[in-house]
């Protein structure tokens, strides 16, 4: 606490300094506030920010949209004090860095008049954002099943990898199981991979020496699956109808669906370019003549061989 | 243990307890393993235990070059960042090298020459900095291990830095294959810990790095040269990480912020379970070996049961480090001895 208000007394001093040159301009200035990236979805939510700014001010002169990425809560919560002060902002798009300590940041934001988009990362107050844009965990998990339910049949066998233990960790694993329960397919154990290459490999490893029967595997997450596979391949149980359904949508993931690779045929939509989707409808509430409010909830959609094509971004680091 | 006649009664007792401390964490393994059978027979497989001994590799090789920098009263908090930004490197480098050498042989020893390179200066500048510009040992490689970690993540623009496809089918063997039974990265392994417990034990090096752990000031006096010895073990320590790092490259072929996230805790406690002491002026190579099969035992059983939750895996692999500890630092055994 104590440390914000130092931050933010300095933020404000920098306004001080600054204000003599901030000349009033009537162009629409929209904020966008993200973590730094430190992790490939991270550094694909950055490009797509990138992508999403050059395109939308092409489109409309007028608008001027400010990127800014910050390392820690306490450094995206005086960056938005600076959006406000320094470019006097008329809307922001931010992703929090963690839902508590940024709502009251945002709700000054508010405060100015700004219209506000949250992206992915909910506050934990309600009632404060305009819009709000997500992917959906629940979904994922769900879709992730269903798909499963139409590849195998009553007691097949499963094994489950989830991510690090957190809420969309368990929002995803317990709509999978919902969905999954039932149809006589069995999950024959899950162990948490923390959404992470080397994880997926060693914890693979252990499924495939402990169940001589595995038919599929739910890794949830493309870079748990990327180890899943090289497990796989080195075990020689990567034939006989074996696949792995990832789920989030790296770009090597998607160019091996349209290559119609069979051991990870589909993966689930869970992308980092959702932070362009809340820029584009952000413009939108001052450029349409459509309303714009509300949530927003992206489909995890099931991208399979014949939609491939368009999730595919060869240029985006994820 | 208490058989021993009155006059031999201390000494019989001191030797029970050193013979302790030495079985202290071959007993942990032992029951470890006798726990893994018991919950699986698959444990045993052939399989399985091939699996434990390539992913030991890793944290093995790392922890031997930490024996020596533990055992000389220094501590290195950076080595799972410099693996990770050795292996960003070495991919970098590569990928770029595709072009003039193609994808074959000669990139990849490229690569390695890159790795070991790199490993020895990054122990350089660690040890130059502890030595001569006279900071802390856990200050520097603090520092150097935050330095480390951005720069990969900086290298791989917050992504993931990816081996090119051919390349990786000509490295795939190094991490694969199997040479008489055993993979190649166990061979590495064993190597490391021949050649470390030479060292440690049978050279001059050896003895000056415990006689430094023990006291400096009075190695100092002894006329070792300090500086010289500790920078040594600091290097000896990066070497170590680049061989890890050469067999963890072709494992999966790419590296990222993620990669190597705290291995350095895991190479510590390798050490300590194994029986070095912390504070310095006692190593042992043997132990630390031992130290880190336990870990990655440990790992390897809880993936193998569903009998505890998994967000109870920290507390388990937290108590059994801790038992193993327990059991090695014998005195316990010792007290029942002069009671008896």
């Amino acid at each position: 606490m104590h440390m914000r208000n130092i931050l933010g007394a300095l933020a404000v001093t920098g306004a001080l300094a600054f204000a003599g040159s901030a000349v009033a301009q009537d162009k629409i200035k929209i904020g966008v506030s993200y973590p730094t990236p430190t992790h490939a979805w991270a550094a694909g939510m950055n490009w797509h920010a990138e992508q999403a700014e050059k395109r939308l001010e092409e489109l409309y002169p007028d608008v001027d949209l400010i990127l800014v990425n910050s390392p820690d809560p306490g450094a995206q919560a005086s960056a938005l004090e600076d959006l406000v002060s320094v470019h006097q902002i008329d809307a922001l798009v931010v992703l929090p860095f963690e839902s508590e300590p940024l709502t009251d940041p945002v709700m000054n934001v508010k405060k100015s008049g700004a219209w506000i988009t949250v992206v992915d990362r909910g506050l934990s107050q309600p009632g404060i954002e305009d819009l709000y844009v997500a992917g959906n965990n629940p979904e994922l998990g769900r879709v992730s099943a269903q798909y499963m339910k139409t590849r195998l049949k009553d007691g097949d066998n499963i094994v489950v990898l989830r991510g690090i233990p957190t809420v969309i960790d368990n929002e995803r694993f317990d709509a999978f199981m919902e969905e999954i329960e039932g149809s006589g397919i069995n999950v024959l154990d899950h162990k948490h991979a923390n959404w992470n290459r080397d994880d997926g490999f060693e914890v693979m490893q252990d499924f495939l020496s402990r169940f001589p029967d595995i038919d599929a595997v739910w890794a949830q997450d493309d870079d748990i699956a990327i180890g899943v596979v090289a497990a796989l391949k080195q075990a020689g149980r990567d034939g006989d109808g074996m696949f792995v359904v990832g789920g989030a949508g790296m770009k090597e993931t998607i160019k091996g669906i349209m290559d119609g690779n069979t051991l990870v045929p589909v993966d689930v939509l869970y992308p980092p370019s959702m932070i362009a989707t809340a820029m584009d409808a952000t413009v939108a509430a001052f450029k349409s003549n459509g309303p714009v409010a509300g949530r927003y909830i992206l489909g995890a959609t099931l991208i399979t061989q014949e939609n491939a094509e368009s999730y595919y971004f060869p240029e985006s680091p994820f | 243990m208490t058989s021993a006649s009155d006059s031999t009664a201390s000494k019989g007792a001191r030797r029970a307890s050193i013979d302790l401390k030495t079985l202290g964490p071959a007993i942990a393994l032992l029951l470890l393993c006798i726990i893994g059978f018991l919950l699986n027979p698959a444990f045993v497989s052939e399989g399985n235990l091939t699996n434990l001994l390539t992913r030991s590799a890793f944290i093995g090789i790392i922890a031997v070059g930490a024996t020596f920098v533990i055992t000389a009263g220094g501590i290195d908090l950076s080595v799972g960042s410099m693996a990770a930004a050795i292996a960003g490197i070495m991919i970098i480098v590569m990928d770029n090298a595709v072009e003039t050498l193609g994808s074959g042989v000669p990139t990849v020893l490229l690569g390695c020459g890159v790795a070991i390179i790199l490993g020895i200066g990054a122990g350089w500048i660690n040890g130059t900095l502890t030595t001569k510009g006279k900071i802390e040992a856990f200050i520097v490689t603090l520092g150097t291990m935050g330095i480390y970690r951005s720069l990969v993540t900086y290298f791989a623009d917050g992504g993931t830095l990816s081996l090119n496809f051919e390349v990786r089918g000509t490295y795939r063997p190094v991490y694969y294959d199997s040479f008489l039974g055993l993979p190649f990265p166990v061979w590495v392994f064993i190597a490391v810990a021949i050649c470390g417990w030479l060292l440690l034990n049978r050279t001059a090096f050896g003895r000056y790095c415990t006689a430094i752990g023990s006291n400096e000031a009075v190695a100092q006096y002894s006329a070792i040269n300090v500086d010289r010895v500790k920078t040594l073990t600091y290097i000896i320590q990066g070497l170590c990480v680049a061989f890890a790092t050469i067999i963890y490259v072709p494992r999966l072929g790419s590296a990222s912020a993620s990669t190597g996230v705290l291995w350095e805790l895991e190479a510590i406690a390798a050490v300590i379970i194994g029986g070095t002491v912390l504070k310095g002026g006692y190593g042992r190579i043997g132990g630390t070996i031992l130290g880190a099969l336990i870990l990655t035992t440990i790992g390897n059983i809880l993936n193998f049961t569903d009998m505890i939750s998994n967000y109870l895996n920290g507390t388990m692999q937290g108590l059994i480090i801790i038992v193993a500890v327990f059991l090695q630092r014998s005195d316990w055994k010792l007290g029942k001895t002069k009671a008896s």
